[in-house]
């Protein structure tokens, strides 16, 4: 008997991607939907994508989705969970979404330590509506909005999502992975399976930053993506775990008021 | 008298191109002229086109009910938008790319190998160009004259070599297709 | 001057700079990035010009309304979801009496909709869209020269009246290239008095905006309500086209009007007499022109890229007086003019 080695997850509807070619949406919508898969949670699943590239994310999800307003994810989640409080909920947002027009819904819902898990694509720039400066793009990296490179004078520095969540005392795991190579995808893989299980046990807010490629807005082929993230993004965003309060015992929910 | 023309191939073909040096051209001729593109979402699945229309008079409406040109650089386009020429219209086809024909009788079809062409010519990212030159006969819409002079200022302070490129992709296109 | 081939998005921010804007606050937003990444590149290389991609709509809003009171020439731009969310600021600033140019470059919804053209946001526009009891001037243009010359009067409009003003476009207007020549623009009057630059020696200044007291409330709101109406008495503008012997009326906007010309060149070459009323300003409304046609003509038909908004303003003006038919096309949908044309015949092989 032939062993399987490669299977279309279950969590997976047969949709073909209409990301770019070397997105690392694609890729961590598989990772995403393998976790969903192994837990064996894919009916208690709920999903909300955000306005960016993955808007379409419910057309590949073989789970429930609603789709939220630009920003506005974390509210639709903490709302879902509070009232579904025995299901896996995650929120799937970009940088722009997340750490832009959506900053107080996401910071509030880390801080209130609501129990649901953030997707987090770093892209360093706002894929979907071709390229404009995000709150991570890199000093001097050029961007649609920032023709000459982000200037800090006037555009401010990258906003680092991980160091600053994980100081806030509602989050109770917050780690920064990179889907470049074959090895940060399996951490990143991890990190997403850990942050489900925090929820599962009831420990509150759980984000997952992933540095992930725009080859089509970086202008760079996929394989130059990847070294770009390791080369320069991984030095303004070192990947790490940031908090981790999966280790210790007993259930802060409920020790909450 | 008002022309209206549809181009339209893959994103990175210079579909886009083609159609503001028209207009561009047509403008500096002194005409009025609309260019509309075809945008985003619609060019995420990597198809790109637009509409220009040139007239002596001033322009109603830039969308086109039945243009009388449809310039097709990939064959997408050409299922896309043969039904919406009009009948009498013309049809310019790629033929390195699209292997279909047109399925109506009441056009004129030509076929210009516009990318075989173009590598002939050193640099198969000419192949609009090609078809410029074709088109630019054909429809008699700019003087050649004009339309080369445009498409240098468009194309300003870039490599000269390019600019050669382009004369010959031109010219070209422009021989190929007879009157 | 020469004519230049220019998109929709670029004349905006083109006009808007040469009238002697000089702050730019705005978010992402299809289909109207060009304008922001226009004014990203271009402002910074005016004189004492400030650009900033702020972190949301409303930030965006209230930015501007900041630069306004410091006395600079301000605008913003945005489109559907955007427009929603600055609808608070809108009101602040009518409230508030700053000047700024608001530009919506619509697109389908309702919600996050899509990205295509749309006149979805004729009753968010015209209504005011936020809460309270204001009106905001809205110019609707039909064409690249249009947007150019509007623009530069949106900002001396807003600033004679000292209230928000609004360019209502959408993504074919925004996107389309035709080309435009930029007029002169007037130099800017606008007294100091109303800016506020630190009181030096002199009396300190405030602008508020809540007034609890019921007496100052409503004077202040009776006062934006004569102000409105001097604008609606002076400001309103219309085009019409092909009237004189018209005995069907299409009143339409914006990239609908390029439509329906179309479809009336096409009728008109068969004998049909149909004629279009266009209103450029949509808030005031050219009300009291349209109540005058109806007079001599008894058939009208609003053709817009909606399910029905501007509609009930040619109710309101017509008062009864004459038939309205209405065809619309929402959610993005674009008619060409071939098919106009089929409907508006149909309407006038019916009441002929
Ligand atoms: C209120 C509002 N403003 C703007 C937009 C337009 N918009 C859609 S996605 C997006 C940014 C996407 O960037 P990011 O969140 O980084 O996601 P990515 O596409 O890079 O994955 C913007 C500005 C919107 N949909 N709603
Ligand atoms: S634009 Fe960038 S983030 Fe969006 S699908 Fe393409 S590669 Fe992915
Ligand atoms: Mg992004």
């Amino acid at each position: 008997m032939a062993k399987i080695v490669f299977k279309h997850p279950e969590s997976l509807k047969e949709n073909i991607f209409h990301y770019c070619p070397g997105c690392g949406h694609s890729i961590v919508h598989r990772l995403v939907a393998e976790v969903i898969d192994e837990m064996g949670i894919r009916g208690i699943t709920i999903g909300v994508p955000p306005a960016g590239c993955a808007v379409l994310a419910y057309n590949y999800f073989d789970v429930d989705m609603i789709e939220a307003l630009h920003g506005r994810g974390p509210a639709m989640a903490t709302a879902i969970k509070r009232c579904l409080p025995d299901r896996v909920v995650f929120s799937y947002q970009g940088d722009g979404d997340l750490a832009a027009i959506g900053i107080a819904e996401s910071f509030h819902a880390a801080n209130r330590g609501e129990n649901f898990s953030v997707i987090f694509i770093n892209n360093a720039v706002y894929g979907m509506t071709g390229g404009q400066m995000a709150p991570t793009t890199m000093l001097n990296q050029r961007s649609t909005t920032t023709p000459a490179g982000r200037k800090q004078s006037v555009d401010g520095y990258p906003v680092k999502v991980s160091e600053i969540f994980s100081r806030l005392d509602g989050a109770a795991y917050v780690e920064r992975c990179a889907v470049s190579s074959p090895a940060g995808v399996n951490k990143t893989k991890k990190a997403i399976r850990k942050a489900f299980q925090c929820q599962l046990d009831g420990l509150g807010f759980s984000l997952v930053e992933v540095l992930s490629l725009c080859p089509t807005n970086w202008k760079l082929s996929s394989v130059d993506s990847c070294k770009y993230i390791d080369e320069v993004m991984s030095k303004v965003f070192p990947p790490g775990v940031y908090k981790d309060l999966t280790g210790k015992t007993g259930k802060t929910a409920e020790a909450r008021p | 008298m008002i022309i209206k023309t549809i181009f339209s191939g893959f994103g990175g073909q210079g579909v886009m191109m083609m159609g503001t040096s028209l207009a561009q051209s047509a403008m500096s001729k002194g005409c009025h002229v609309t260019y509309l593109p075809a945008y985003g979402a619609e060019m995420r699945g990597g198809t790109a086109n637009c509409t220009v229309a040139v007239s002596d008079e001033e322009i109603a409406s830039p969308v086109a009910s039945e243009p009388n040109y449809l310039v097709v650089m990939n064959q997408p386009a050409l299922f896309t938008f043969q039904n919406r020429v009009t009948a009498g219209g013309s049809i310019l086809i790629n033929s390195s790319i699209v292997e279909a024909s047109p399925s109506r009788q009441d056009i004129t079809t030509f076929y210009i190998p516009c990318t075989d062409m173009a590598q002939e010519l050193g640099n198969s990212r000419a192949a609009n160009i090609v078809m410029m030159g074709a088109f630019v006969r054909q429809s008699d819409i700019v003087p050649p004259e004009i339309y080369l002079k445009t498409l240098e200022t468009i194309m300003g302070s870039r490599k000269k070599a390019l600019a050669d490129i382009n004369r010959r992709a031109f010219a070209a296109g422009y021989e190929y297709v007879q009157k | 001057m020469n004519k230049v081939l220019m998109s929709g998005n670029n004349v905006i921010g083109e006009a808007a700079i040469r009238a002697g804007c000089r702050f730019y606050a705005g978010y992402p937003i299809t289909p109207q990035n060009e304008l922001t990444e226009y004014m990203a590149e271009h402002m910074r290389n005016a004189e004492g010009g400030i650009f900033i991609q702020s972190e949301s709509e409303v930030a965006a809003i209230n930015m501007i309304a900041g630069a306004s009171a410091a006395g600079v020439r301000v605008m913003t731009s945005s489109s559907g979801p955007g427009i929603s969310l600055k609808q608070e600021g809108i009101s602040s600033m009518a409230a508030q009496e700053l000047p700024g140019i608001i530009v919506n470059i619509m697109r389908g919804g309702p919600g996050l909709g899509n990205i295509l053209p749309s006149q979805g946001d004729y009753f968010q526009a015209t209504r005011g869209g936020g809460h309270g009891d204001y009106r905001t001037i809205v110019f609707a243009p039909g064409s690249g020269q249009e947007l150019a010359d509007l623009t530069m009067d949106a900002f001396d409009l807003a600033d004679k009246y000292r209230t928000p003003a609004m360019i209502l476009a959408d993504g074919m207007m925004g996107q389309m290239m035709e080309p435009v020549i930029f007029k002169k623009p007037k130099p800017r009057q606008y007294p100091e008095k109303f800016m506020l630059r630190g009181a030096g020696g002199g009396k300190s200044k405030f602008i508020r905006g809540l007034l609890l007291d019921p007496v100052d409330s409503e004077a202040h709101n009776w006062k934006l309500a004569r102000k409105y109406e001097v604008i609606s008495e002076n400001e309103t503008r219309f085009e019409e086209h092909r009237l004189d012997d018209a005995k069907l009326v299409i009143v339409a906007y914006g990239t609908a009007a390029r439509i329906a010309k179309g479809a009336i060149k096409r009728l008109r070459s068969h004998d049909m007499k149909i004629g279009l009323f266009r209103p450029i300003t949509l808030w005031p409304f050219p009300e009291m022109r349209l109540r005058t046609l109806s007079a001599t003509v008894k058939n009208f038909l609003v053709f817009e890229m909606s399910t029905g908004q501007m509609l009930e303003d040619v109710r309101l003006a017509l008062q009864g007086y004459a038939d309205i038919e209405f065809h619309g096309r929402p959610g993005g949908a674009v008619p060409t003019p071939a098919e106009l044309a089929n409907v508006i015949a149909r309407v006038y092989e019916q009441k002929d």
